[in-house]
């Protein structure tokens, strides 16, 4: 496994730290949407940006590019913060999310927004989805690689098993899913909601080969997501261990930050927390 | 006689040599829908999705958002009813390049029963956003709509029957046919019969009956449920004294739902009638058993256009 520098990657935790105020941010103003989910996907997607995927935000069109979906869309604040500091589209568009006349949707929109794959929200299509990328590239013999990020609640849907099953027939191993293992949906615990587990045996039994991470060590996904470009033959799915609402932390495995935004007093706590973890961070550079 | 199935099989296998970035897809079925015409000639293009039809339908979008032009196929009742979610997300709101083409349409599925008898697809896909809607009436149609599906841009959706046809056209008859434009097949003053796929047929036997009972019918194959031909159906209004609107589907939603909206947009006060299955599931039996028992053979089409001109 490839050791990176520490210093390389605490710049990257920084921007992880950046995005996660953009969250929470976007999150204050809009007044509605997905906090926790947000918070707890932030590492593997800023691994995916900022590190990992070949990618051009000036030509997000580009046929040679990786791509990444993001099946569970109601991560998107965490999807287009990223988008908009790689420069895919202007940072100040962030404060417009989900308001009316404004380009950023409250779940993904492909077509519309520069950067966006697949227009995901309905739980459940987007690693098919992924799935049909991955083939267009076998079939046009391009090395590009495609990355799906699916939730744990998520995998209760049928289509997700039977994109699973497919994409493990057609040996797709230039496909890399990563579940964001939370473990807690919007009912409840996800083991209490409808059991998933063993996570693990039954994406392996299925075909994957199965990695398993700290979702929020940069350094662990990273060697990760270059160990699942070796795999031959098979599908890799990456294990992300996550906190719920990580990095905030009265949002911490807290089920009522699922779907509910900060209000006032809470948004300026959030941000004065983040604001010290970049500070520490920074220091430390 | 030709069967639809078959001129889609074989058009299909002919456009993937022109258009080397069409791929299709298909759920166990590819023998029933005459897609395995296509996966014999290209298989590295082809791809069999096993008993999985939602998988198929986001598996389609994510190929052509690679810019491929994805045909996937499966019968009416799992083409769509099944996948409407996927249809809704990954096609639709996506303005995904995806081509659903759905064989087994209607009640004329027959003995397999009304499990397997779709008679809402049209109205599933007609009230999708950014859909065009299909209904071919014969073979030559058939082959004709499927090259204009592979040219133009966009998401469709295409439904033909399980049966043989009687031919109504030959293909230069259709040479400049048109997505969106209805087709007069037989004119006539008295009354028009606006019909759509497999009743096509049924409706020029019905004017001929009726042109020997001295009533003159327009016929209208209407192979485009969406957009609908409005200018035709206007066209309809002024120039007869009522209209029929005959399909093998619910009367509810499909063809009749849509020329009714333009007529009570219009203030019409024509004399007007739906025939189509009336808002009930159907059950086993041969086609003509079927149509007979439900009012869609040709004796029905002339007993209402009569009536309507009383």
């Amino acid at each position: 496994m490839k050791q990176y520098d520490e210093e390389y990657i605490r710049q990257l935790n920084l921007t992880a730290v950046k995005i996660r105020k953009h969250i929470i941010e976007m999150l204050y103003r809009a007044k509605s949407g997905h906090p926790g989910g947000s918070l707890s996907a932030v590492e593997a997607i800023v691994a995916l940006y900022f590190h990992h995927m070949r990618h051009n935000p000036k030509n997000p069109c580009d046929p040679n590019r990786d791509r990444f979906v993001l099946s569970k869309g109601h991560a998107a604040p965490t999807l287009y913060a990223v988008l908009a500091e790689c420069g895919y589209f202007d940072v100040k568009e962030l404060q417009m999310l989900r308001q009316i006349n404004c380009m950023l949707q409250g779940h993904p929109v492909c077509r519309y927004i520069p950067g966006v794959e697949a227009s995901t929200g309905s739980l459940g299509h987007g690693l098919s989805f992924a799935l049909g990328i991955a083939l267009a590239g076998k079939l046009d013999k391009k090395d590009y690689r495609v990355y799906v990020m699916v939730g744990d609640g998520e995998t209760d849907e049928g289509q997700i098993w039977e994109a699973a099953t497919s994409a493990a027939h057609y040996k797709l191993d230039n496909l890399t899913a990563l579940i964001d293992r939370n473990f807690l949906q919007i009912d409840g615990r996800t083991e209490d909601v409808m059991r998933i587990e063993s996570v693990r045996d039954r994406w392996s039994s299925f075909g994957w080969h199965v990695l398993e991470v700290d979702g929020h060590d940069i350094g662990q996904i990273i060697d990760a997501l270059l160990t699942a470009c070796d795999q031959k033959n098979q599908p890799t799915m990456i294990i992300l261990n996550t906190v719920k609402g990580k990095g905030v932390s009265f949002m911490e495995n807290n089920i009522d930050f699922h779907g509910v935004p900060p209000n006032e007093m809470e948004y300026k706590l959030a941000i004065k927390e983040l604001d010290n973890a970049q500070k520490t961070l920074e220091a430390s550079l | 006689m030709a069967n639809p199935r078959d001129a889609y099989g074989e058009t299909l296998m002919e456009l993937g040599g022109k258009h080397r970035n069409i791929v299709v897809l298909d759920a166990d079925l590819s023998k029933s829908t005459k897609t395995i015409l296509f996966a014999k000639k290209y298989p590295e293009r082809f791809f069999e999705m096993g008993i999985a039809e939602a998988n198929m339908i986001s598996v389609a979008a994510g190929l052509a958002s690679c810019g491929k032009i994805s045909f996937a196929s499966t019968f009416a009742v799992f083409a769509t009813g099944r996948v409407y979610d996927q249809i809704r997300i990954d096609v639709a709101y996506s303005q995904a390049n995806v081509k659903i083409f759905a064989t087994h349409g209607g009640i004329s599925v027959g003995k397999d029963g009304a499990s397997h008898q779709m008679i809402e697809d049209l109205t599933l896909m007609r009230v999708l956003p950014n859909m065009t809607v299909l209904a071919p009436s014969d073979a030559t149609q058939t082959s004709r709509l499927v090259e204009l599906m592979a040219t133009t841009e966009g998401p469709m959706y295409a439904r033909i029957g399980r049966a043989n046809a009687p031919l109504l056209y030959k293909k230069q008859d259709l040479k400049d046919i048109q997505i969106g434009k209805g087709i007069i097949v037989t004119d006539g003053s008295d009354a028009s019969i606006i019909a759509c796929g497999t009743m096509v047929d049924q409706a020029v036997d019905a004017a001929e009956k009726l042109s020997k009972q001295g009533v003159s019918a327009r016929v209208v194959d209407m192979h485009t449920i969406k957009p609908l031909d409005k200018k035709l159906v206007l066209r309809c209004i002024r120039d007869t004294n009522a209209i029929v609107t005959v399909e093998e589907h619910s009367v509810i939603g499909g063809l009749g739902g849509a020329v009714s909206e333009v007529l009570a947009e219009k203030g019409s006060s024509i004399q007007f009638k739906r025939m189509g299955v009336q808002d009930i599931f159907c059950e086993s039996g041969d086609p003509d058993e079927l149509f007979e028992k439900y009012g869609l053979s040709t004796p029905f089409i002339v007993k209402n256009v009569k009536k309507l001109l009383k």
